[in-house]
């Protein structure tokens, strides 16, 4: 869900881009961060704790708490809150602590 | 390796005042910042700030934060590196960070860290599903991004977070459950609250959290009514639907490079948690290391701002850069802060100041 009618903000020239998200085609805005796009089409699981699988989600948006590691593009433990959406990338749910080598 | 004479570190109200006031003065920065927007939390700031004139009183945080940046960006004696996380601090002085994917080092006379503050979660079950949220990402989720984080949502907090944060989430189209506070009174400013009252909007005080429900992603939020020694009352529980829950229940500072430095630390709670023990001047024990903003202590913007414009015309000063003004102006910056600190709502940071100032200023 996106802002349309605000009283103090304006959110206009949004460039839109297709990224894929498990398999799936999305849409969201070129250079606004990854979980804000997935946020926007309703995609709150990002991914799933290491010891009991636990479903995480964003948290803090500002790189610092670690709840929203995701693979993006195929690497591991990507801070999605900041990472900002590019065009065709590759965005995965992780599960722990992601396969890095 | 890069040699300069100030490096701030984080270009938030503090780090951007700091470097401002620092190069204007005469002295050459490096403002190192970590995301790829300036501006701090103030970018997403859409209400107007308390205060006097002197502080930007009357505007909202995100003009605040473009005048700034603007300011910042013009300056020709202001280097500035987005992107880059400052990785340490060396006992030979020495900070490395890493800029455009390089690992790099950089040799600066003198530092301010300016890295703010972060979230604090609080403890109930299941208090980790998704659509749990700290204030300042709902903040930025719906006032940067223009992404609503939930179609009802309940805030946890009525400090001035919570309260502003609740009625921007009314602004965007959110619904507000309500606002819970463990506390018999409203924290914040009363004419926020009276905002989320006129839009009925109930704000339950002497009231948690106890639990939250949904799988696998929050559905409600279990609440009860606390006692006189805030403990839960048997039998108060009330069930609130919510596919949002919003935590404002403070910001701890993010101090880890100070820690790393060497810098002698003190856990005061009405700062928030470990801050460093410096002087009047925003000195550390470490004596090239200077602080400003909520890593110093968690206060409002205002405050942040003040300090990053003491400590950056200190710090010119000290490398030789003493403007005519400078004594005035030092005087005025402190009298600001005492004003900012003043009353019953400074009280707690008065407190807090007092346990963490380890000499007088000269």
């Amino acid at each position: 869900m996106r802002i349309t009618d605000h009283p103090i903000l304006e959110f206009t020239n949004k460039t839109k881009v297709l990224f894929v998200f498990n398999g799936q085609p999305i849409e969201g805005v070129a250079g606004e961060p990854i979980a804000a796009a997935l946020h926007a089409a309703g995609v709150k699981v990002l991914r799933h704790s290491h010891a009991h699988h636990r479903p995480r989600g964003l948290f803090c948006a500002i790189g610092n708490c670690s709840s929203c590691l995701m693979i993006v593009d195929g690497i591991p433990n990507v801070r999605v809150c900041v990472e900002p959406l590019r065009a065709g990338m590759s965005v995965e749910t992780q599960a722990g602590k992601g396969k890095i080598i | 390796m890069m040699e300069i004479e100030l490096l701030v570190i984080g270009a938030g109200p503090a780090g951007l005042m700091a470097a401002l006031h620092a190069a204007e003065a005469g002295a050459g920065v490096l403002l190192i910042e970590r995301s790829d927007r300036l501006g701090g939390q103030l970018i997403k700031q859409t209400h107007k700030f308390f205060g006097s004139k002197a502080e930007y009183a009357g505007e909202r945080g995100i003009d605040i934060a473009a005048k700034l940046i603007d300011a910042c960006e013009k300056t020709k004696t202001i280097t500035i590196w987005k992107n880059t996380p400052v990785l340490g601090i060396y006992p030979d002085g020495v900070v490395t960070a890493l800029h455009q994917e390089k690992f790099c080092t950089i040799k600066p006379a003198k530092v301010i860290v300016a890295t703010g503050a972060a979230e604090k979660t609080m403890a109930f079950p299941n208090n980790d599903l998704p659509g749990i949220y700290g204030a300042g990402a709902v903040q930025t989720l719906m006032n940067v991004h223009g992404v609503l984080p939930a179609k009802r949502i309940l805030m946890v907090g009525a400090g001035n977070i919570g309260v502003i944060v609740a009625y921007q989430l009314l602004q965007a189209g959110v619904e507000v459950a309500g606002v819970v506070e463990a506390s018999p009174q409203v924290g914040g400013y009363h004419v926020h609250a009276a905002k989320l009252q006129r839009h009925g909007v109930p704000i339950y005080t002497s009231h948690s959290v106890k639990a939250a429900h949904g799988d696998p992603f929050l559905e409600g939020v279990t609440i009860c009514k606390l006692d006189k020694d805030w403990q839960p009352i048997a039998g108060s529980d009330q069930y609130i639907e919510v596919d949002g829950l919003c935590l404002a229940v403070g910001l701890s500072p993010l101090t880890e490079l100070l820690w790393q430095a060497g810098c002698d630390m003190k856990y005061v709670a009405e700062l928030g948690g470990y801050v460093p023990v410096r002087n009047g001047n925003l000195q550390t024990t470490e004596e090239h290391i200077f602080v400003a903003g909520d890593v110093s202590g968690v206060e409002e913007a205002s405050a942040a701002m003040v300090e990053g414009k003491l400590a950056g015309m200190y710090i010119a000063a000290l490398l030789g850069y003493q403007t005519a003004n400078y004594e005035p102006e030092l005087q005025l910056a402190r009298e600001q802060l005492a004003a900012l600190r003043s009353g019953p709502a400074g009280e707690k940071i008065r407190n807090g100041l007092s346990k963490v100032l380890c000499r007088e200023v000269g």
